[in-house]
Formats: structure tokens, C-alpha cells, sequence
């Protein structure tokens, strides 16, 4: 674990694998719960965790030091099923690049568990990992200038869900009609960092 | 009348509600967004009565008019532009009285980009995740505002401040931007880390609420391939693959993967948000509070 100082008030700390982030994050939102931290934001990532706007960076780093960080607790967030139809125009170039039939890919898909490591790129789009590294993706060479809301797509280790249209290269597989985000609703966001999810085939696929 | 709203009659270049923004909910990838240049929009904001939390409107370059469905107080702070009121010059950076019925004009930036524009009682259109904030990375808040557009005000505050004006500090026609190295200024060769603090930028048109773009030298990595995708700071300098520091303003990612080299301090980004294209920017190293 390292700590990187990020401007006047904030720490990046890095650690080596997702796992070990996902660990980290549970750990400083315990802290913060437990009124030992004061933090503005905690973003968590693939490989960190950013601390902003901390009250006392250096004694901070100090203290990180000698954090004892247990693993991540895995069966204590909420799982959140999301229905899906594998439609997505580009199933035929994952399922090359995973050497399998196309309809081994919803069936490789919706069997993962997946976790969400963390948010990013809009509101509530999470990037959701679980799938072995043997199936990592490339993203497209050319990426769309549009991709629909709900969207399934793959890239790198990742699955994600377009929460509404925008631009974007990863390898669409799938559509859901679920409500990623919602501003009026609380949460806002379905899928926050930690939260299980798995894909759920509708009916008749 | 009674109707405690305002009609934007000339919404200008690019018009925006702001407030504080909404920080609390990076993690979730909302950008905190909010006035690009804080102590402005609050100081138009004391001169009318309002809480600092009021919201304003942020205007890029050409400024904007509205008309008040019923009188209100205004003040225009922010980039030094021309005021009216009805068609006669009116004060910047003072409250003025605005009549029921009359045309409120902010013209374009003498100097500066953003002018900002508080009326007594705030702009009280209904917030999001507890902001008013337009944020043109998400699309969370208010669209961007078009002729026409009717803007509901909350009720009318105290007394505005009794002062006729307030110092202001000018535009910046040189930009020094004070930087802490890191976290990544070791993906970059040495000669680039030294770049950056001694070689001259501009300010690039393609600039927005999203970052400070420059243009000048590029940066030079050391170290090729990805950076996994990791938090971003209000003020972070990313440098993407065409090697040019980007500063990030209040609408920025809340992730991202490309290096940032330095950050500049906070206090340092409302001059960058008045600092017009072709601004010459320098980064300078300060030690870390």
C-alpha cells in the first residue's frame, strides 16, 4: 500500500490488485462510519483509492502506515439482478475473441457474479468485475458516437451498462431495461461500488 | 405583480445556473460542478442579500439579458462587462433595482470570460442531488439556458448588502497557476516534469467548464501504456496522449487514465476560469502545505 499526495488535501492510495482495492474502500468507509476519518469524497478505482479534501493529509499518510486492512467482506453487500436480452451487435466479435460459439457468451455472461470496483465515465455506470482475465476485451478500433441506454457492454476486465445514450468503444452484447440512474430516486444510482450484480436472461432468450 | 421569476430574452454563447455544486457523490461519477469562479458568484450573491448557496447564472464571453416578471435586485460580478437596465447603463459589481417589466442586460466580457448574475431570492429551479448546478460533463441540472427559458426565483432575502460596490479582482493577462508535483509526475521524463514549470502555454480555445486546455510544449512520458483508471481532483493537470496539460475545472471526470503530472492549488482556478484563449499560462512549483 502506498500513498500518493494528490494537491494540498488528498491522498491517492494505491495498492496491487482490485481485490486489495475493494478491501481498502470497505476499510475507509468503516473509518469514516466510525468517525476516525474526515473526507470530503472516496472514489474508489482498479487500483486505488482516492481520499479527497482529508483534514490532515501527512498525519494521514503516517497512519496508513500501520492500517491492518481485511479482506473485502463478499457475501455482506446487496445483489442486485439486472434483466438482460444478449442482442448486442457486437456478441459475434466477443465471441471470436473468446474462441467460443455466440451463444457461449450470454451463457459465460450471465453465469459471473460480478461486483461493481467503481463508478465513473457518467453517473451511476459502474465497471463491474468478475469474469476471468482470460476473457478481457479490447475496445473497439472506431467507437460509436452513440450507444442506446442500457447497453451491455464489455471491454478490457470490465462489464458495464450504459446508464443513458452517449458515445462510447466497448463491445456492446446485450440490452437492459433497467434504470441505472434516476436523480429522483433514492439511491440514484442502482449499481454503487461494492454492490453484487448479476446479469439475469429474460424470458424466452 | 407577483410572479417571482425571470424570462431570459438573450441567453448568450453558452449560459449556465450554477451554485456550489454537488460534492459528495464521486464516487457514483457525478462531477462536483458548481461556478467555475466561486468567490464571484458568492460576492454577487452577498451584494443581492442571497446566501452563498443561492444560485447564479454563469455566462461564457457574450453575457445574456433577462427580464423580471417583478422587481427585483441584481448584481453582475465576475468579468468586468457592461450593465443595463431598461436600455440606460447601469453599475457592474453594485446591486441595482430592476422594475417589474424592464430588461436586465449584461453584455459582452470586456475582460474575462464568465460574468455572473445573481437576483435577489436565487434562480429556484428544482435541484439535483442537492444542487441547482448545470453540469455540462453529465447533463445533471438545468440545460444550458435558450431564449425564452422561464426561471422560477426563490423568496425574496433580506435587505442586499449596503455597499455600492465591492474590489473585484481583474481578469488575469498573465496566468500563474501554482502546482504540487504528482501523484504521477513519474510517468514523465524529468525533461517534462521541468517543462512544465519552465516553458511557456496559452490558454486554448477548446477550453470549458470541463478543463483548462493549454497549448505549448508537449509532455513526455516516461513510462508508455495504460494507467488504470483512477480518482480525479478539481485542479488536477492531466496530460492526455497529445502531451498538452489539461486543468481540471468543476465539471471534470470523476475518473480517469491518463497520468496527472501536478495539481494546482485551489485557489489558483478562478483566475483559470477568466483567463481567455491565448492567455499565456505558466505552471509554477510550490511545496506541498
Amino acid at each position: 500500500m502506498r500513498a500518493l499526495p494528490v494537491g494540498d488535501d488528498a491522498l491517492l492510495v494505491e495498492v496491487s490488485s482490485d481485490e486489495e482495492a475493494r478491501a481498502l474502500h470497505a476499510e475507509v468507509l468503516r473509518r469514516r462510519a466510525q468517525g476516525l476519518l474526515t473526507v470530503r469524497e472516496i472514489v474508489p478505482a482498479a487500483r486505488t483509492v482516492l481520499l479527497d479534501g482529508l483534514d490532515d493529509p501527512a498525519r494521514r499518510v503516517r497512519e496508513l502506515a500501520s492500517w491492518e486492512v481485511p479482506p473485502p467482506p463478499s457475501r455482506a453487500r446487496e445483489l442486485v439482478e439486472l434483466p438482460v436480452r444478449y442482442d448486442g451487435p457486437d456478441l459475434a466479435e466477443v465471441a471470436a475473441h473468446w474462441h467460443v460459439p455466440e451463444r457461449e457468451v450470454a451463457r459465460i455472461h450471465a453465469g459471473t457474479e460480478f461486483t461493481v470496483a467503481f463508478c465513473g465515465f457518467a453517473p451511476g455506470f459502474g465497471y463491474l468485475t468478475g469474469l476471468p482475465a482470460r476473457y478481457d476485451l479490447p475496445r473497439r478500433a472506431t467507437p460509436r458516437t452513440a450507444v442506446p441506454a442500457g447497453a451491455v457492454a464489455l471491454a478490457g476486465p470490465y462489464t458495464g451498462v450504459y446508464p443513458r445514450s452517449s458515445p462510447g468503444g466497448w463491445q456492446l452484447i446485450g440490452t437492459t431495461d433497467a434504470v441505472l440512474w434516476d436523480h429522483a430516486r433514492v439511491p440514484a444510482a442502482l449499481l454503487a461500488p461494492g454492490v453484487r450484480v448479476r446479469f439475469v436472461p429474460a424470458e424466452g432468450v | 405583480m407577483s410572479d417571482r421569476s425571470i424570462v431570459v430574452e438573450r441567453a448568450g454563447a453558452l449560459t449556465t445556473v450554477q451554485d456550489l455544486g454537488r460534492p459528495g457523490y464521486a464516487h457514483l461519477g457525478v462531477p462536483r460542478s458548481g461556478a467555475l469562479d466561486p468567490p464571484a458568484a458568492a460576492l454577487v450573491n452577498r451584494l443581492v442579500g442571497n446566501p452563498p448557496d443561492a444560485a447564479v447564472l454563469e455566462t461564457t464571453l457574450d453575457g445574456c439579458a433577462v427580464r423580471a416578471r417583478s422587481t427585483v435586485t441584481v448584481a453582475v460580478g465576475g468579468a468586468p462587462c457592461p450593465v443595463a437596465v431598461g436600455g440606460r447603463p447601469a453599475a457592474w459589481g453594485a446591486p441595482v433595482v430592476v422594475p417589474a417589466g424592464e430588461l436586465l442586460e449584461a453584455g459582452a466580457a470586456i475582460a474575462g470570460v464568465r460574468s455572473y448574475l445573481a437576483v435577489s431570492g436565487g434562480v429556484a429551479v428544482e435541484p439535483v442531488l442537492g444542487s441547482r448546478a448545470t453540469d455540462l460533463l453529465s447533463g445533471l441540472g438545468p440545460a444550458p439556458l435558450t431564449d425564452g427559458t422561464v426561471l422560477p426565483l426563490g423568496p425574496s432575502p433580506g435587505p442586499p448588502a449596503r455597499v455600492d460596490g465591492a474590489p473585484q479582482p481583474r481578469p488575469p493577462a498573465h496566468l500563474v497557476l501554482r502546482v504540487t508535483p504528482g501523484p504521477r509526475a513519474d510517468w514523465f521524463t524529468d525533461r517534462a516534469v521541468r517543462d512544465l514549470t519552465t516553458r511557456a502555454y496559452r490558454v486554448s480555445p477548446s477550453s470549458n467548464r470541463i478543463g483548462l486546455r493549454t497549448e505549448g510544449p508537449g509532455l513526455e512520458r516516461a513510462r508508455t501504456g495504460e494507467l488504470p483508471s483512477e480518482g480525479m481532483v478539481l485542479g488536477a493537470v492531466q496530460v492526455p496522449p497529445d502531451g498538452r496539460p489539461v486543468v481540471f475545472l468543476a465539471d471534470h471526470p470523476t475518473t480517469g487514465g491518463y497520468p496527472v503530472i501536478a495539481v494546482v492549488r485551489a485557489a489558483d482556478l478562478p483566475a483559470a476560469a477568466q483567463a481567455v484563449p491565448g492567455t499565456p499560462v505558466r505552471f509554477v512549483p510550490v511545496r506541498r502545505r
